[in-house]
């Protein structure tokens, strides 16, 4: 519980930088190089790096903020349809109209804490998915998803006399969002998402967020309004969620209700816990194992199975494929559901916890097998 | 008779049917030790209480350097120079030692709310020097980066000292600082209150044990039942009869 | 005058599926001070009971069909049928009733197996464990579920008899328009019979003077020396026991899927927060207060007033009680601000 330096701080924000940028090349071993794929890595980091901010350091558990990814995206998506299909004011917009959401929200939620927060933010992310799919049709397209069409208007782009064949796609001044630039496109993105979450963690902002999961009571009588901390944590986190909503639009120009259900906020509290909460880099860790392991199991079949344990003796390995069966293919949420309990019940802290208890090991072995030496203490 | 700094004015507060305070009156000098002794139950800690901003009386003020507190958020209370230090140590479990004093050190600084999330913590040097010195003057230098949480419950009640010694109060609160510490602890919390005594700060004591109470009390009020009995200076208050009986039960001190 | 009863009347069966929900589910909290998210899919499971014992009963065989003779022609044809003739047409007739025999033992041990094996060691965890953990489990246990039964709604009519529905209107003096399906009407009365059962449970034995006791004030029951965890464990399967019979019952108003549980459970849990944490009454009043008002807002006229309002009623009223009165309806102080 050292006190962070400038230059760890530093050190850590190269090495992320360096992983990510090369997240092509060591992920190809497993599998995972794809931009489709990545881009969603990318994406769902954002959103998870960001409700970090609110559950890792205040504690409040926030069941709505897939509201937020969903106002995102459609507000993204307004933007290449009436302003430009440039990213830069889709991504703009987007992050402040899920601010303005989140502020709103925020404001009520936080009123309460406890479960009541968690049921509060829960009903207001309900009433947005519900209203999406209902009255708001005109400005949410309903079932079908709000997508792009020929005769939008784009002004900006009529005005810089860019016209598109077509179905537009989207672009960084001329340059597609498809593939592998719309990965780094995204990427970059999730270095300066992570790069202010590590500044917030080691502020003093940060460290009474810290405190005040850790007692509130007490923060008021040191001195502290934690209403502001909390609705400014809120908000941040909001935006984040804005944030990769509207790259979710922007690496596939489409908006959808679902977006906003409560299960996609399941989905990033998941990961977070999944990771390690309160954790710079557990929460990354965490999207980065659902992500993956959704991509795989989800793909798979009998006969993938029946491959895969070939070696098996063959009434062995018929057993085994009923036995794997369930939980490929589209039992994949059965497979999430009891990881997500093991991790709750085995390992409160997350992936993060586990690594630390096994980089704990060596040490104690060593405490085991020499006495241990008096510490020098200074004297005062 | 120096300043007034605190100015209890017939306050009142019942809960339910019991008369927790009645029409207490007490004003407290400027740069002084008061004690508040009494039995369980006398009301003493409601009557801190009332001073911080926990509870609101049903009657009467409080009034602070001049101006009246009754009313106020806790934290602006904290903020006019009123801190408390709680009888089950209030301290923040998940922090460091150094955290937990750096906590208070920043509200004195920043106010109720700063949003200056870009800072770095390590750039704070000023604040950690403090926090690492008010540490140590309380025997804490060697556990810095400790877990709070895993402390002992008296070095608990020392790091609460030291988060509110770091807000350099004018009025600090103490209820029962020395509980649960061993009579080295209790000498040395003494020897360090009398210490600040000299840079000026008031103290209100609640406290249960004689030694500490007539080793650093300038005055005295004894409360009972919700009432003010007695008040004044240690040997007034040695020799009242009044006392003796209520509280002392006729033994001598 | 006439479709505002009608509504009210519409709203009652959907209040009284809250209710019972919600009664299991503030019963847990206040018992045992958990948060079950899984709560929704034992009602998901009851459900599934009823759809069980009908497949289990309709269990066929290919006979030749007489009715054809022009050429071969086989229909299937349940054993029961073959065996018993219209006693075995009968029996499947009234599947989902009889299902209510299989469901008590059945829903009474996935209970007691849930909270001995895993509510238990979460008793003393934070709430944010507890419902991070069973909402773990509510997601295996529908994905169960749907790999099993798929993912389509599988219809389980009511037996014949009560297929219709009753001239409410009628015999109310009110329109002859007024008409409430029987199966509806049954569902409510069934829903009083069991809350005022688990009432008299609660309020009449000693067992059950405990357990309220224990609702109000955990630690001093403990101190008494009363073997607690035993009763906690009780506790927890009659509550799956209730929330299983709604299921039950509820399969033939809303033929049910994998997901029937969550889309309940959200909403019961609004009606828990409305009616007030811990409140066993609360959560009654908030069930049938909230089935009403859902169903009110659902008229035209409503909704040519206040568009979408239909769809986010519970939801705004949820926000409007806890902002109003922090411990809903009918809340103690203190419970669960942590």
């Amino acid at each position: 519980m050292s006190m962070p330096t400038l230059k760890n701080d530093l050190a850590i924000m190269v090495l992320f930088t360096a992983a990510v940028l090369s997240a092509p090349l060591w992920l190809a071993p497993i599998g995972a190089d794809y931009p489709d794929l990545l881009q969603k890595f990318a994406i769902y980091g954002i959103f998870a790096v960001g409700f970090n901010i609110l559950f890792g350091l205040t504690g409040y558990l926030s069941f709505g903020h897939a509201a937020f990814l969903g106002v995102g995206s459609y507000t993204a998506v307004w933007s290449f349809k009436l302003l430009s299909m440039n990213v830069l004011p889709a991504v703009a917009l987007s992050v402040l109209m899920a601010g303005v959401f989140a502020y709103l929200i925020g404001f009520i939620s936080l009123r309460r804490s406890g479960i009541y927060f968690s049921i509060l933010t829960l009903a207001f992310a309900q009433m947005c998915y519900n209203l999406a799919y209902s009255v708001l049709t005109p400005i949410t397209n309903g079932e079908t998803g709000l997508q792009l069409a020929n005769d939008d208007a784009r002004v900006i782009d009529t005005l810089f006399g860019i016209s598109y064949d077509g179905l537009p796609s989207t672009t960084l001044f001329g340059l597609e969002m498809t593939g592998y630039p719309g990965f780094y496109f995204c990427a970059v993105l999730l270095i300066l998402g992570f790069f202010l979450s590590l500044r917030i963690f080691h502020s003093p902002f940060g460290m009474k967020l810290r405190a005040i999961k850790s007692n509130q009571t007490r923060m008021v009588y040191t001195g502290y309004n934690t209403k502001p901390y909390l609705l400014t944590a809120f908000v941040i986190s909001g935006m984040y969620a804005g944030l990769a909503g509207a790259l979710l639009a922007v690496t596939d120009p489409l908006a959808g209700a679902e977006r906003m259900q409560w299960t996609a906020s399941g989905e990033v509290v998941l990961m977070t816990i999944l990771g390690g909460a309160g954790t710079l880099i557990g929460p990354l860790l965490g999207v980065g194992i659902i992500k993956y392991f959704e991509n795989i199991f989800s793909a798979m079949n009998v006969q993938q199975l029946t491959e895969m344990f070939a070696f098996l003796p063959d009434w062995l390995g018929k057993i085994a494929v009923t036995l794997t069966n369930p939980f490929v293919g589209e039992g994949w949420h059965l497979t999430l559901g009891l990881l997500f309990m093991l991790i709750v019940i085995f390992l409160p802290g997350g992936v993060m916890e586990g690594m630390r208890r096994i980089a704990a090991i060596p040490r104690k072995l060593k405490q085991r097998a020499v006495p241990k030496p008096t510490p020098a203490t200074e004297e005062k | 008779m120096g300043d007034i700094i605190l100015d209890i004015d017939k306050v009142d507060k019942t809960f339910g049917g019991l008369h927790a305070l009645a029409d207490i009156d007490l004003k407290i000098e400027e740069g002084k030790i008061h004690a508040i002794i009494g039995p369980n139950g006398a009301g003493k800690s409601t009557l801190l209480n009332v001073c911080i901003g926990r509870l609101e009386p049903d009657r009467g003020t409080v009034r602070f350097n001049g101006e009246i507190i009754t009313g106020k958020k806790p934290y602006e209370i904290n903020h006019a120079g009123v801190v408390r230090v709680f009888q089950t140590p209030e301290i923040f479990p998940d922090l460091s030692l150094l955290q937990n004093v750096m906590v208070p050190a920043f509200a004195k600084r920043d106010g109720t709310f700063k949003f200056n999330f870009w800072k770095s913590l390590s750039s704070e040097k000023a604040i950690r020097e403090e926090a690492e010195q008010v540490l140590n003057d309380l025997g804490l230098g060697e556990h810095l980066n400790h877990h709070a949480g895993s402390m002992s419950r008296g070095d608990k009640r020392r790091l609460e000292l030291a988060m509110g010694l770091i807000q350099h109060p004018r009025l600090l609160l103490l209820d029962e600082p020395t509980a649960g510490m061993s009579r080295h602890d209790t000498n040395r919390t003494i020897e360090l209150l009398t210490r600040i005594k000299e840079r000026g700060m008031t103290k209100i004591i609640i406290e249960h044990d004689m030694h500490v109470v007539f080793s650093l009390a300038d005055t005295i009020s004894v409360l009972a039942q919700g009432r003010i009995i007695a008040q004044g200076t240690p040997d007034e208050i040695r020799g009242n009869p009044k006392v003796q009986e209520a509280y002392l039960g006729g033994a001598e001190l | 005058m006439d479709s505002i009863f009608l509504q009210i009347l519409n709203g009652l069966d959907k209040g009284a599926a809250y209710a019972l929900i919600a009664l299991g589910l503030t019963l847990v909290f206040g018992t045992l001070g958990v948060v079950n998210f899984a709560h929704g899919a034992l009602f998901m499971l009851g459900a599934f009971c009823a759809v069980s014992l009908q497949s289990i009963l309709t269990i066929s065989k290919k006979v030749r069909d007489e009715s054809i003779t022009f050429f071969e022609a086989y229909k299937e044809t349940p054993y029961l049928e073959l065996w018993w003739g219209d006693t075995g047409t009968m029996i499947i007739d009234w599947a989902v009733p009889l299902s209510i025999l299989m469901a008590i033992p059945l829903m009474l041990l996935i209970g007691l197996i849930m909270e001995r094996g895993l509510i238990r060691h979460f008793y003393s965890r934070p709430h944010a464990d507890q419902i991070l953990v069973t909402f773990g489990l509510a997601i295996v246990l529908q994905e169960l579920i749907k790999y099993y039964f798929g993912a389509n709604p599988i219809p389980t009519p009511p037996p014949d008899i009560v297929a219709g529905s009753a001239a409410v209107g009628a015999w109310l003096g009110l329109g002859d328009n007024v008409v409430y399906p029987w199966w509806r009407l049954i569902y409510f009365l069934f829903s009083m019979l069991i809350i005022a059962a688990v009432f008299a449970f609660l309020h009449l034995t000693t067992f059950g003077m405990v357990v309220r006791a224990g609702m109000h004030d955990r630690e001093t029951v403990g101190l008494l020396g009363i073997n607690v965890e035993k009763r906690f464990t009780i506790v927890f399967g009659i509550a799956a026991v209730v929330a299983g019979l709604a299921g039950v019952m509820y399969a033939p108003i809303l033929p049910p899927d994998y997901h029937m549980g969550m889309d309940f459970l959200v909403l019961s849990f609004v009606v828990v927060v409305v009616g007030g944490m811990g409140s066993l009454g609360g959560a009654v009043a908030a069930g049938f207060l909230l089935g009403i008002l859902q169903s009110v807002a659902s008229m035209n006229e409503v909704k040519s007033l206040l568009p979408g309002i239909d769809q986010i009623i519970i939801y705004l009223v949820a926000v409007v009680i806890l902002l109003v009165r922090p411990r809903g309806l009918m809340g103690r102080k203190g419970v669960a601000e942590d």
